[in-house]
């Protein structure tokens, strides 16, 4: 795990160590399992193609998980995730395999925050941030909130 | 205008479940986020932090263990329970015109961690109805709150997520 940041480390405008992800069609597969979202928009091709996406798009949910792990991995084991939100925009389309393992060349995403507010609510430092995904293109997809509970070094 | 014709259903359950968060189902959700932190299954590691056991990261709620095989679990609205709420917003929404749904979104407050071999009651209520004139139509908004409470009957995540009719 990444070092612990603390409270006192952290101020408005600093910018969350980005994330990046490489959704793939067996990522999300794997993700239609893991939780329970079996709708076929995500894994069939025709079925996709004829509500008008053009070809399966990435869970929303998915996306959203990934931008809760820019905040956990951020806020570190002794920090708290306390609130967050995230917007499904715009579809984001996965890469598809080149092997059993691997996919092919293609997008990668970034998943990316900046720190907006920093205040004390009693015991509790808190921290809030604008979250967001950004495509290939590094268009946002995905925007969102949230705010953690950092610990302080005193 | 649907919002009226919604006020009846505003705030009535729509679907109460059972979640078991079991540690092969937390390790397979991380897995397919592509998580890094051992905190969501390497049982040794979860031992000596803070918390002393394997943790759910936030936005996993377990696994519904009650429904009967088929039913299925991505939204709220899936469960109907009791049918008669979900039937009438249904209708409601069918007779507006509204024939696809979109997840619009999610928001989350989480007040306590959630860990392996945790139980969770899943209650959702029907929060809000908006409707609103787009650039390609009009759309309404269907807010569906959840509150997630485990064994002691203590809250520890309140969920909202809006589904985009158009």
């Amino acid at each position: 795990m990444a070092k612990q940041i603390y409270f006192e480390d952290v101020n408005v405008n600093d910018e969350l160590p980005p994330l990046p992800k490489i959704a793939t069609t067996r990522m999300l597969v794997k993700w239609a399992g893991a939780s329970g979202d079996f709708n076929p928009l995500h894994y069939d091709a025709a079925f996709a193609a004829a509500i008008g996406v053009g070809s399966p798009i990435i869970h929303g949910a998915l996306k959203r998980q990934w931008l809760v792990q820019l905040m956990t991995d951020w806020a570190g084991e002794q920090g708290t995730l306390k609130k967050f939100s995230c917007s499904y925009r715009a579809m984001d389309w996965p890469r598809k395999m080149a092997t059993p393992f691997t996919p092919e060349d293609g997008d990668t995403w970034q998943c990316k925050g900046k720190v907006t507010k920093k205040y004390s609510e009693g015991e509790q430092h808190l921290v809030d941030c604008e979250i967001w995904i950004e495509n290939g293109k590094g268009e946002i997809t995905t925007p969102g909130t949230a705010t953690i509970m950092l610990p302080g070094r005193s | 205008m649907l919002p009226e014709e919604m006020a009846p259903f505003i705030g009535k359950s729509i679907g109460v479940v059972a979640c078991e968060v079991e540690k092969g189902s937390i390790k397979r959700f991380a897995d397919a986020v592509e998580e890094t932190n051992p905190l969501y299954w390497d049982e040794d590691y979860a031992a000596k932090s803070k918390f002393g056991s394997i943790i759910a990261p936030p936005g996993f709620f377990g696994w519904p263990v009650k429904l009967p095989p088929g039913a299925t679990f991505q939204r709220p609205t899936d469960i109907a329970d009791p049918p008669e709420t979900t039937d009438a917003m249904r209708a409601a929404l069918a007779k507006a015109g509204y024939a696809n749904v979109l997840d619009g979104g999610i928001e989350y407050e989480f007040f306590l961690p959630i860990r392996a071999g945790d139980a969770l009651t899943a209650k959702s209520i029907i929060k809000e109805v908006r409707e609103r004139e787009g650039k390609t139509g009009k759309m309404a908004f269907v807010i569906i709150e959840t509150s997630y409470t485990n064994k002691k009957n203590e809250l520890v995540a309140v969920q909202r997520s809006t589904a985009i009719y158009r």
